[in-house]
């Protein structure tokens, strides 16, 4: 239990701090990187709600996938290689009152909120056998939706992204 | 670790996406707020699913990183597009529609 205790606060504070790091970095390279730990420690967020599938799943396509497009997005976008240009805009301020007044809203909420404290008994001890057979029992047709969904978007993305005639 | 606990980090992160959303100038910036935001987002799920012991929940969340894995590699396609077109990624530059 007190493993459990260390490891959230250690992934917690180390959430927090890169996605700060995300928002905040002058450097948009620097930033994408901060962005592949934050997914990585949510990764370990998820295994340390005993769902190893969904973590994997998340190093794959997030920290895998994600961070691959998004880099070679930046290079072929990125013109003033080396220029210092600001990143940020002039509403800084505001934003963050803003986000500040929605975070202390929700955690009013939350905590005021009978919520569980200890988890509840999973049906059997592996989860990913009980994900994968819902998946293709229950949950068949929004599967094979998510399917069609994932061809469109590939499709779509190469044919807009297709060289110029 | 109580529910609330996941759930308050998880609302942090997704505030902190929020403010990155809104104050970065560029649309690749703007985009990586956005994927903290679902980030937050899709930890809520996991935690309800793992409290309430539901096994659907997990699928949902399997759904939604697929969901929003499509629309990270869409927006990105559109990112180039838009580069393409106006020679900027700067959502400041990006205002062809304002009056």
């Amino acid at each position: 239990m007190t493993g459990e205790v260390i490891a959230f606060w250690a992934l917690s504070a180390m959430l927090v701090v890169s996605a700060f790091a995300v928002v905040l970095s002058p450097n948009l390279f620097h930033a994408v990187l901060w962005l592949a730990l934050a997914l990585t420690g949510t990764a370990g967020i998820f295994l340390l709600l005993d769902a190893e599938f969904l973590a994997a799943v998340q190093l794959l396509l997030y920290a895998g996938g994600i961070i691959t497009i998004v880099v070679f997005a930046i290079v072929v976008t990125e013109r003033l290689v080396g220029e210092r240009i600001t990143q940020t805009n002039r509403r800084i301020g505001a934003a963050a009152g803003v986000s500040l007044l929605l975070l202390g809203l929700i955690v009013n909420t939350l905590w005021n909120q009978p919520l569980a404290t200890v988890k509840a008994s999973m049906s059997s001890a592996d989860l990913t056998k009980d994900v994968g057979e819902s998946v293709l029992t229950r949950f068949v047709l929004p599967f094979e939706l998510l399917a069609l969904l994932m061809l469109v978007a590939m499709l779509s993305a190469i044919y807009f992204a297709r060289p110029e005639e | 670790m109580g529910l609330a606990h996941y759930l308050t980090l998880a609302a942090t992160l997704f505030c902190i996406g929020l403010f990155g959303v809104v104050t970065r100038r560029n649309t690749i910036g703007i985009l990586l707020g956005i994927e903290l935001m679902m980030n937050a987002v899709n930890i809520n799920l996991v935690a309800f699913a793992r409290f309430s012991g539901s096994v659907p929940g997990m699928v949902f969340t399997v759904f939604t990183i697929c969901v929003t894995v499509a629309e990270a590699a869409l927006g990105l396609a559109i990112v180039i597009l838009l580069f393409r077109v106006r020679r900027t990624v700067s959502a400041d530059h990006l205002d062809l529609l304002k009056g």
